[in-house]
């Protein structure tokens, strides 16, 4: 049962991450990015890891995808067309992702201690949001205010970059 | 029962394909999907290590999933800021076509 919703949600996400890269026009791009996305919550569930699926699902299912469909209105981008298709972009780019594959697989099937089963946790029924906000704000304090300073520095940023003249 | 190595595989397969559309696509937002689904792939490996790796009270370790967190809000933040320069760009050079920004090329 784990097995198969983990490899239906794996699979559902892997192709809709294929159409992100294979299909021509933008705004569907945008649209298999969520699947995407939402596939790969389902797949945190399988972990269960629920506080990250729901935050993976509002912040970028939800926050993130709304900014590239608003940038891509907003840019007015149509289907591509012209396809002037280079061979060496392709066997380059071909080249170095078959090759870090085979180095993955090679790595992943020589270490036999990644060959094990999902452990049972001690409290199954124990709250996740909670034990990951005591983490967070136990462990993690000050990368926590930090993560707070660059998201104002990172918002005062774009509103000087969406100015029309920078002076 | 799905492994470690299961995990494993599929999160680099997310990002071997996320790599592969930065470097075979030529739209600057297409790349900038890629470069997502790369965050998402490291993401997913690293809630598996903490799921698979359970402390000595037999509980996940957190400590993982604490990093997926800030790795998600530097990644909004981090779509925010490239999107605002991507539009700047667009309104200099009205293209989001990577090889008409031959500008620096030498």
């Amino acid at each position: 049962m784990q097995l198969a919703l983990f490899s239906i949600f794996s699979l559902l996400m892997l192709a809709f991450a294929l159409g992100v890269i294979l299909l021509r026009n933008p705004v569907s791009c945008a649209m298999s990015l969520v699947m995407s996305f939402v596939a790969l919550a389902a797949v945190f569930v399988t972990l269960d890891a629920y506080f990250i699926a729901v935050v993976q699902v509002l912040v970028y299912a939800g926050a993130v995808m709304v900014l590239f469909l608003f940038i891509i209105m907003l840019l007015d981008l149509r289907e591509e067309k012209r396809r002037r298709v280079r061979l060496s972009a392709w066997v380059g780019g071909g080249l170095v992702v078959g090759g870090f594959l085979s180095a993955l697989t090679q790595v992943i099937t020589a270490l036999p201690a990644l060959d094990v089963v999902k452990p049972v946790v001690s409290h199954p029924m124990a709250n996740d949001v909670a034990l990951v906000g005591f983490a967070l704000f136990r462990n993690f304090n000050l990368p926590f205010q930090i993560i707070g300073v660059l998201l104002l520095v990172s918002t005062v940023g774009v509103v000087l970059l969406s100015k029309k003249e920078l002076k | 029962m799905p492994t470690l190595a299961h995990y494993l595989i599929v999160s680099g397969l997310l990002f071997a394909i996320g790599l592969g559309g930065v470097l075979l696509r030529r739209n600057i937002l297409i790349i900038f999907m890629g470069l997502e689904l790369m965050l998402n792939a490291a993401n997913l490996s690293l809630v598996a290590f903490s799921r698979f790796n359970l402390l000595a009270d037999g509980m996940p370790n957190y400590n993982g999933q604490v990093l997926v967190f800030f790795i998600i809000t530097v990644a909004a933040a981090e779509v925010a800021v490239g999107l605002a320069i991507i539009v700047a760009l667009f309104r200099a050079k009205q293209t989001t076509h990577v090889e008409d920004l031959n500008t620096l090329k030498f």
